[in-house]
C-alpha cells in the first residue's frame, strides 16, 4: 500500500501566451509537490480554473504549447526504479500510455470515434500496443467481450455506434477502454460531471470496481465533494495553481485546516439541515495576475499582514495532513 | 388557497422519426402543479424527465399539445404576452450563453426597460438599474459598459437575475441556474433566491437536478420522471422520507459529503431512455425494486398520502384526503 507510484517535485507548468507582443503567463501549476501511492484513489478538488486539469496533463506528460513545462520533476515508479517523465521521448511516452498510465479526459463521452462501432475502437486500442499481426480481429474482440463482461456492462454495446449509447454509457465505455490494458495508474478528469445522479453513481461504481480488480492507482479530479467523499482515500485541495491542503478523506471532511477548505466543506448543503450556508466570498483570482503572497488572502476572512506578501509553505501537521496556511504555522 | 401560477394537465407530445416509423414521445404527460405567492417551488428530476420542456412551455417557447397555464386566475394569461412576461421572468442555465459576447451587459437592461416601457428618461433608467443591482450585490458603476467576458460565471448569473428583476416580476423561472456555476460560488446564487423571496416576495420556480440545493431552498418540490410527476409535496417530507421508489433511488444516489456514509448497495442502469418513455403502465416498472404485476400494465393514479402526492401502486388504499 505504501509504495509511491507517482511523485512530483516542485512541478511548474505555465501557459505562455503571446498577445500582440506582450507575454501573458498563466501560472496554472505552480510548484506542486505530490506523492501518490500504489493502490489508492487520490482525489484532487478545487474550483474551475484552479489548474486541476493542467496538473493532470503534466502528470500524464502531455504538455503541448501553449502549455509549457517550467521546471520541477515528475517521476513514475516502475518495478522500484523511478523514471523522469519530462526527459522521455514521445515514442517512449506512447509506450507507457495505456499500459502503465492512462488518462480519461474531461468530456470523454465525446472521444469515441462516431463512425466506428465500439468494438472497432476496442481493437484500435489493443492494436496500438500489441502487434496486429499477432492478434487476429476475433481475439481482440474476445478480449473486449471478456472485459465488458467482467465490468458488468451490457454485451450489445460492442456492436453499437457511439451515438446509440447514452452519455453515461459512453462515459463508462471510455473508462473501460482506459482500463483495458491494466494500467497501474488511471487519471480521470471530471468523469462524473454532466451526468445524472443515478448514472453518476454507476460511473463511481465502475471506477471502484476497476480499482478493486486491478489494485492500481486512480487519480480523480472533480469539483463534486460528494463524489470525493464516496471514493477517494486521500484528497488534495488545489487553489490558484497550488496545493493548499492534503489529507485523508476523513480528515478533510472532519477537520479541514485551510480556510478555503473549510468554506468548501461548510458550503455543501446537507439533507435534514436547512441552516444558511455561505459560499466563499469574492471570486477566484485570475491565474495570469495572481495576488502577492498567499493567493487566497483577498478572499480570506482571517488574512493577516504576512499573508499579503509571503506564500505560506506546505507544512505537515501529521504524517498525512499537509496545509499551506500561516494560521496553522503559527500554532 | 391563493395560487400565483397554476399548471393544469399540461401535455406535450413530440413526434420523432420519419413518416414510416413515427414514434410519439410524451415528454410532459398531464402535469399539474401550482406555485403560491412568495414560495420557492422546485421541479426536480434527471435529464430527459421533462422538467425543462415544462419550463419552456410556461415561458412560451413551446406550444403545449394540451393543458392550461393560469396566472393569477387568468385562464388565457399567455395570450397577453406583454402582461404575462412582465410578471414571469426567466433565468437560464448557462450564464455565458445568456449574454451576447459582443454586447455590453447593460444594453440588456436598457432593452428590457424599453420593451416594457418602464421608464421615461435615461436618468430614471440608471436609478432603477442601480437599485436592482444593489439587490444582487453589484453597483451600476462596476458594471456599466463592460462586456460579458469581464465577469465570472457567478457574477453573470447574478446579473441575469438582476435583469429579470427589472419588471418587478411575481415569479422567476430559474432553469438549472447553478449547474454551470462553480461549486464554491453556488451557494451565493442559491442564497440570493432565498433573499429575494424574503425581501421582495418573489416566487421562484426552481428547476434542477440537484436535490441537495433543492432541499436547501425550496418549500415544496415535485419529482418528475419520464414526463410524470411521481411525487410532490413539502421538501421535508419528499426528500427526507421519500415514498416513491424512484425518489428513494434518486435520494440514495446523491453522493453524500460524508466519507463515513459511502454507498453500500449497487445500482442497475440498463434500460434505454426511449424505452422507458414508451412503457405502458408505470414508467419506472423496469427498474423498480418493488415492482408488482399491476405496475407493468396500468398507470398508477395520483394518490394523496399524508399531504404528499405519490404516483405509485404501492400506496393504493393507503391514501387519505
Amino acid at each position: 500500500m505504501d509504495f509511491t507510484i507517482l511523485r512530483t517535485e516542485q512541478l511548474k507548468a505555465f501557459y505562455v501566451l503571446d498577445m500582440q507582443g506582450t507575454q501573458k503567463v498563466i501560472k496554472a501549476v505552480n510548484e506542486v509537490d505530490l506523492e501518490i501511492k500504489e493502490n489508492e484513489v487520490y482525489g484532487i478538488a478545487g474550483e474551475s480554473g484552479c489548474g486541476k486539469t493542467t496538473l493532470l496533463k503534466a502528470l500524464f506528460g502531455a504538455i503541448e504549447p501553449p502549455l509549457r513545462f517550467m521546471g520541477g520533476k515528475v517521476f513514475y515508479f516502475m518495478d522500484g526504479s523511478g523514471i523522469e517523465v519530462t526527459t522521455l521521448s514521445a515514442e517512449e511516452k506512447r509506450k507507457l500510455r495505456l499500459e502503465y498510465i492512462s488518462y480519461v479526459p474531461q468530456g470523454s463521452m465525446s472521444v469515441l470515434n462516431p463512425v466506428l462501432k465500439v468494438k472497432e475502437t476496442y481493437r484500435d486500442f489493443i492494436a496500438s500496443h500489441v502487434s496486429v499481426r499477432q492478434l487476429r480481429r476475433e481475439e481482440a474482440f474476445k478480449i473486449a467481450m471478456q472485459q465488458i463482461a467482467e465490468l458488468g456492462l451490457p454485451r450489445n454495446i460492442l456492436d453499437a455506434y457511439p451515438h446509440q449509447l447514452s452519455g453515461g454509457m459512453r462515459q463508462r465505455v471510455t473508462i473501460a477502454l482506459a482500463a483495458l490494458l491494466k494500467p497501474r495508474i488511471i487519471i480521470a478528469d471530471e468523469p462524473t460531471t454532466a451526468l445524472d445522479v443515478v448514472v453518476q453513481r454507476g460511473v463511481v461504481q465502475l471506477l471502484k470496481d476497476i480499482q478493486a480488480r486491478l489494485k492500481n492507482t486512480i487519480v480523480l479530479v472533480t469539483h463534486d465533494m460528494g463524489v470525493h467523499a464516496n471514493i477517494a482515500d486521500r484528497i488534495g485541495i488545489m487553489y490558484a495553481g497550488k496545493m493548499v491542503e492534503e489529507a485523508t478523506t476523513e480528515m478533510i471532511f472532519e477537520d479541514p485546516q485551510h480556510p478555503y477548505t473549510q468554506y468548501l466543506i461548510n458550503s455543501l448543503p446537507r439533507f435534514g439541515d436547512k441552516t444558511t450556508r455561505s459560499s466563499v466570498p469574492g471570486s477566484p483570482p485570475s491565474l495570469a495576475d495572481l495576488p502577492e503572497g498567499c493567493p487566497f488572502h483577498p478572499r480570506c476572512p482571517f488574512a493577516m499582514d504576512i499573508c499579503t506578501h509571503e506564500m505560506p509553505p506546505l507544512i505537515s501537521l501529521s504524517s498525512d495532513h499537509k496545509v499551506a496556511c500561516w494560521l496553522v504555522g503559527e500554532r | 388557497m391563493e395560487k400565483l401560477l397554476e399548471i393544469d394537465h399540461l401535455t406535450k407530445v413530440f413526434s420523432l422519426g420519419s413518416i414510416l416509423s413515427r414514434v410519439h414521445i410524451t415528454a410532459v404527460d398531464s402535469v399539474s402543479f401550482y406555485v403560491k405567492p412568495a414560495e420557492i417551488f422546485a421541479l426536480a428530476g434527471e435529464s430527459g424527465c421533462g422538467k425543462t420542456t415544462t419550463a419552456r412551455i410556461i415561458m412560451g417557447f413551446e406550444e403545449p399539445t394540451s393543458g392550461a397555464i393560469i396566472h393569477s386566475g387568468k385562464m388565457e394569461a399567455k395570450k397577453e404576452k406583454v402582461w404575462f412576461t412582465e410578471r414571469i421572468q426567466a433565468i437560464f442555465q448557462d450564464p455565458f450563453g445568456t449574454f451576447n459576447p459582443l454586447h455590453t451587459v447593460d444594453s440588456y437592461f436598457f432593452e428590457t426597460l424599453k420593451n416594457y416601457r418602464l421608464v421615461k428618461s435615461k436618468v430614471e433608467a440608471v436609478d432603477l438599474i442601480d437599485e436592482k443591482l444593489k439587490a444582487i450585490g453589484l453597483s451600476y458603476d462596476e458594471f456599466a459598459g463592460r462586456y460579458p467576458n469581464e465577469f465570472s460565471g457567478g457574477q453573470l448569473q447574478r446579473i441575469s437575475i438582476a435583469r429579470a428583476l427589472l419588471t418587478n416580476p411575481t415569479l422567476l423561472i430559474a432553469d438549472e441556474p447553478v449547474s454551470m456555476v462553480d461549486a464554491s460560488l453556488r451557494m451565493s446564487i442559491v442564497n440570493l433566491f432565498k433573499k429575494l423571496r424574503e425581501e421582495l416576495g418573489v416566487s421562484v420556480l426552481y428547476i434542477t437536478h440537484d436535490l441537495a440545493t433543492a432541499y436547501y431552498i425550496s418549500d415544496r418540490i415535485a419529482i418528475m420522471f419520464r414526463g410524470n410527476i411521481v411525487e410532490m409535496g413539502p421538501v421535508e417530507q419528499v426528500l427526507v422520507e421519500p415514498r416513491h421508489p424512484y425518489t428513494k433511488l434518486l435520494r440514495e444516489s446523491i453522493p453524500e459529503a460524508d466519507p463515513k456514509n459511502r454507498w453500500k448497495t449497487r445500482v442497475n442502469l440498463t434500460e434505454l431512455e426511449s424505452e422507458e418513455y414508451l412503457r405502458k403502465g408505470c414508467k419506472f416498472a423496469g427498474r423498480c425494486p418493488v415492482v408488482m404485476e399491476i405496475c407493468k400494465g396500468v398507470v398508477p393514479d395520483d394518490l394523496m398520502v399524508d399531504n404528499v402526492l405519490v404516483k405509485c401502486h404501492k400506496y393504493t388504499g393507503a391514501e387519505n384526503t
